[in-house]
C-alpha cells in the first residue's frame, strides 16, 4: 500500500494534476507519523509514509489547504471520506481545489493499546496477517492485531469510500457494526450510575482541547471557548462542573454532523472515551428519526436541522430521558 | 542505605502516610498512571511514568489566589488560598525531579511565588530509579542519570526489595521515623544500577545533540525558515504543554458568580490563540508563531537566561502524547539542519 500511495503522489505531482500532496510524514520512530504537505518528488521519496500508524484523519486540514493557491491531493481512508464529505456539505472545503485519492483500509493500529499490553520501549512492529510482532528494548512479543486496533477500527462502521476522484484498493461496503453496544450498556445504567461514570471519566480531562481541535465537525472560525468575552473558558477552571460541561456542550454542537470518525478519542491524552457521547447522539438520532449517517452523501438533510411530519414527538424524547429530577 | 521487601511495600506506604499525606503513582480508571493520594489498597503502578507529571503537586493546574466581595463601592479581599499541608510524593522519576530545579528558577526567584514556595517547602520528594526506560526517554541528553535520581530520598527497586537512600536532612529525618525499613549495604543497588545503565546506553534518542543551541543564536533560530513546515500540522491544542513537567506559564482569571469574584490561576499554553493576549490584540497571530514560542522558550530563551540549562528534561511525554507526533526532538533535529 505504501508503495502504491507513494507512486500515486509522485505521479500527481509530476503530471501537474496537483501542486501539493497531503499525507503522512516519517518520524523518529516507526509509529510517530505527522500529517504533512509534500510539494516535491524529493520530499515524497524521502519522507512519505503510509502504514498501520497513519491513523490521523487528514480531512480537516483541507479547510485551510483547499483555500491555498493550486490544487492539493489528499489520501482518505473510508472513515476519513465521511468527514470530508460532511465538510463539503457544510461548505467548508473548496471541492474544486482538492483531488481525493480514496484508499481501502483494513484497520489501523493504536500505539497506546500496544503499550497497554505490556510492551515497553517499543522499537519496531511488524504486521503479518492477524499477528503483530513487537520488538522492544526488552525483547520480542507477539500480539493479536485485533487487540491493537484503534477503537473506531475495532468497531468499523464502513469500508465504503464515499467521496473520491480515484481509488487505490477495493471499494468496500457499509458494515454491520457493534459500535453502539457500549452506548447501550450506558443506557442500561441508572441515572446515578451513569452520572458517576461520566464524572469519573471527565474528571481526567486536562482541557488540552485536543479533541476539539482535531474534530472535523469543530470547524468554527473562533470557538466560543476561545472567545475571552464569552464567559466560558478554554482552560481549566476552579469549577469542575464547567469542565464536564465543555464536553457535553461540544457533543451537542456536533450532533447530527459528527460522522463518528473517532479522532476525539484517538487523540485524548487521558483516554477519555469521548466518542461515546457522540455515539449516544447518533444512536438516538437513528432511533428517533430513522438511520442517518453524517457525511454518507451530499443530499440527505440532517434530522436535527430538518422538520418532517414523521418526526418523533418531543414527549417521547422526554420520556426516553429517564427519571426526571 | 535501607531496604524493605517488595511484598511489604504497603506497610511502608502506611507508615509514611501515618505521618504525612502520601502520593504515589497508581493506575487510574483508564489504566494510566497518576499521582494518587495513598490510602489502604492504593497500589504502586507498573507503568514507567505518569501521564501528568509530578509538577502537578507543586504547581496545580488550577489554584485559587484570592476572593473579592463587592458590595456597592466597597471591595473586600478574602484570603482563599488552597491550604498546603506537609506531603510526601513517592515514585518521582529522575526527569521529573530535575524539572523541579527548572520550576524553582522561575517561581522562587524574586518576586517569590509564595503559592509554589509553600508547596515546595511542604513537599518531600522520594525518587525511584528507572529500570525499564522507554524508547521515548532522553533524559541523558540533559545530564540526568535515571539510574541514580536526586530528591530527598532515592529508591531503587528489583523483584525482591525496595532500596532506600536518604539524600537530605529532611530525607534522613523521615528515614529515622520509619521502623519498617531495615539496614543494608550501599552496594546492594550496584547490580540494579548497572542493568539500568546498560539499557540507558541503548536508548535511540541518546544522540540528540543540543550544544549548538547553547551559543547565542537567538535571531538565527528565531528566523529559521523551518518553523513553517514544523508547525503546519500543529492542532494548536495544549497536550504537550499540559503533560510537560517544565512548562510553567499560567493565566490569571476571575470567576464571577454575581456575589463574589474568585480569582484563580490556571495553566496556560502558548499553543492557544489567546495566550498572553493584550489589549492590542496581536500577540502571536498564527500557529507558527505560537508553536515557535514554545520551542524557543525551551531551547533558546530559558538557557540564555539560565546558564545554558535547557527547559526540557527529556521525559518523553510530548513524544508519546502529541496528537500529530510533533515534538521537541523533531524540532531540534530539523533546526540543526539549518545550523550547519
Amino acid at each position: 500500500m505504501q508503495k502504491r500511495l507513494k507512486e500515486k503522489a509522485l505521479e500527481l505531482l509530476s503530471n501537474c494534476t496537483v501542486t501539493r500532496v497531503l499525507g503522512w510524514k516519517t518520524g523518529e520512530f516507526f509509529y510517530d507519523l505527522t500529517p504533512a504537505v509534500f510539494e516535491t518528488a524529493e520530499e515524497v521519496e524521502k519522507e512519505f509514509v503510509y502504514s498501520g500508524f497513519s491513523g490521523a484523519n487528514l480531512s480537516k486540514y483541507l479547510i485551510q489547504e483547499s483555500r491555498k493557491q493550486g490544487k492539493v491531493a489528499v489520501f482518505l481512508k473510508p472513515c476519513d471520506s465521511y468527514s470530508f464529505q460532511q465538510l463539503l456539505k457544510e461548505h467548508r472545503i473548496l471541492r474544486e481545489n482538492v483531488y481525493v485519492v480514496g484508499i481501502s483500509c483494513n484497520g489501523l493500529l493504536d500505539m497506546e493499546k500496544i503499550r497497554a499490553q505490556g510492551c515497553e520501549g517499543v522499537t519496531a512492529v511488524t504486521e503479518d496477517g492477524d499477528t503483530l510482532t513487537v520488538d522492544t528494548l526488552y525483547g520480542t512479543t507477539k500480539l493479536s492485531r485485533n487487540d491493537c486496533l484503534l477503537e473506531r477500527c475495532a468497531v468499523c462502521k464502513s469500508k465504503k469510500i464515499v467521496a473520491f476522484d480515484e481509488l487505490i484498493g477495493e471499494q468496500g461496503e457499509e458494515l454491520e457494526s457493534n459500535r453502539f453496544d457500549r452506548v447501550a450498556e450506558l443506557e442500561a445504567m441508572t441515572p446515578e450510575e451513569r452520572f458517576a461514570f461520566w464524572r469519573e471519566e471527565l474528571s481526567r480531562c486536562i482541557r488540552c482541547n485536543a479533541c476539539r481541535n482535531v474534530c472535523p465537525a469543530c470547524s468554527c472560525e473562533k470557538c466560543v471557548f476561545d472567545n475571552e468575552k464569552s464567559g466560558v473558558r478554554n482552560k481549566a477552571i476552579a469549577d469542575s462542573f464547567e469542565e464536564n460541561l465543555f464536553h457535553i456542550i461540544r457533543a451537542f454542537h456536533v450532533a447530527g454532523r459528527c460522522t463518528d470518525c473517532g479522532e476525539c478519542s484517538r487523540v485524548c491524552p487521558q483516554n477519555i472515551p469521548l466518542h461515546l457521547l457522540n455515539r449516544k447522539f447518533i444512536k438516538d438520532i437513528n432511533e428517533f428519526y430513522g438511520v442517518y449517517q453524517a457525511g454518507a452523501d451530499m443530499d440527505t438533510k440532517s434530522p436535527l436541522t430538518d422538520f418532517t411530519l414523521d418526526d418523533c414527538e418531543p414527549s417521547i424524547v422526554h420520556e426516553r430521558g429517564g427519571v426526571q429530577g | 542505605m535501607k531496604r524493605i521487601a517488595v511484598e511489604n511495600l504497603q506497610s511502608l506506604f502506611a507508615a509514611v502516610s501515618a505521618k504525612k499525606q502520601l502520593y504515589i503513582p497508581a493506575d487510574d480508571s483508564a489504566g494510566q498512571a497518576k499521582f494518587t493520594l495513598w490510602s489502604e489498597g492504593t497500589v504502586l503502578t507498573e507503568k514507567l511514568n505518569t501521564v501528568r507529571s509530578a509538577k502537578d503537586l507543586f504547581f496545580p493546574q488550577v489554584e485559587n489566589l484570592v476572593n473579592f466581595k463587592v458590595s456597592s463601592k466597597k471591595i473586600e479581599i478574602l484570603e482563599n488560598r488552597d491550604s498546603s499541608e506537609p506531603f510526601v510524593v513517592f515514585g518521582v522519576r529522575a526527569c521529573d525531579c530535575r524539572s523541579f530545579d527548572i520550576l524553582d528558577t522561575v517561581f522562587l526567584s524574586d518576586p517569590v511565588d509564595t503559592y509554589y514556595q509553600s508547596r515546595r517547602e511542604n513537599g518531600l520528594v522520594i525518587t525511584l530509579a528507572c529500570n525499564r526506560p522507554a524508547e521515548t526517554c532522553f533524559c541523558g541528553v540533559f545530564g540526568i542519570d535515571a539510574s541514580d535520581p536526586a530528591g530527598d530520598v532515592t529508591c531503587w527497586m528489583d523483584k525482591a526489595y525496595l532500596y532506600w537512600r536518604a539524600n537530605t536532612e529532611r530525607g534522613q529525618e523521615l528515614t529515622k521515623s520509619l521502623s519498617v525499613l531495615e539496614d543494608c549495604d550501599e552496594s546492594s543497588v550496584d547490580a540494579i544500577r548497572e542493568a539500568s545503565k546498560q539499557i540507558l546506553q541503548k536508548l535511540p534518542l541518546n544522540d540528540l545533540d543540543l550544544t549548538d543551541f547553547r551559543e547565542n543564536k537567538l535571531l538565527d533560530v528565531f528566523n529559521d525558515s523551518a518553523w513553517g513546515e514544523l508547525s503546519e500540522s500543529c492542532l494548536g491544542c495544549g497536550t504537550c504543554t499540559f503533560v510537560c513537567p517544565t512548562c510553567q506559564c499560567y493565566d490569571v482569571q476571575d470567576f464571577d458568580n454575581g456575589r463574589e469574584v474568585r480569582r484563580f490561576r490556571c495553566w496556560d499554553s502558548c499553543m492557544y490563540s489567546d495566550f498572553t493576549m493584550m489589549a492590542h490584540g496581536t500577540n502571536r497571530p498564527t500557529q507558527k508563531e505560537r508553536f515557535r514560542q514554545r520551542f524557543m522558550h525551551k531551547l533558546v530563551y530559558y538557557p540564555n537566561n539560565n546558564n545554558g540549562v535547557f527547559g526540557c528534561v527529556g521525559c518523553g511525554r510530548c513524544l508519546q502524547k502529541c496528537p500529530i507526533h510533533m515534538n521537541i526532538v523533531k524540532v531540534t533535529k530539523k533546526l540543526k539542519e539549518g545550523m550547519v
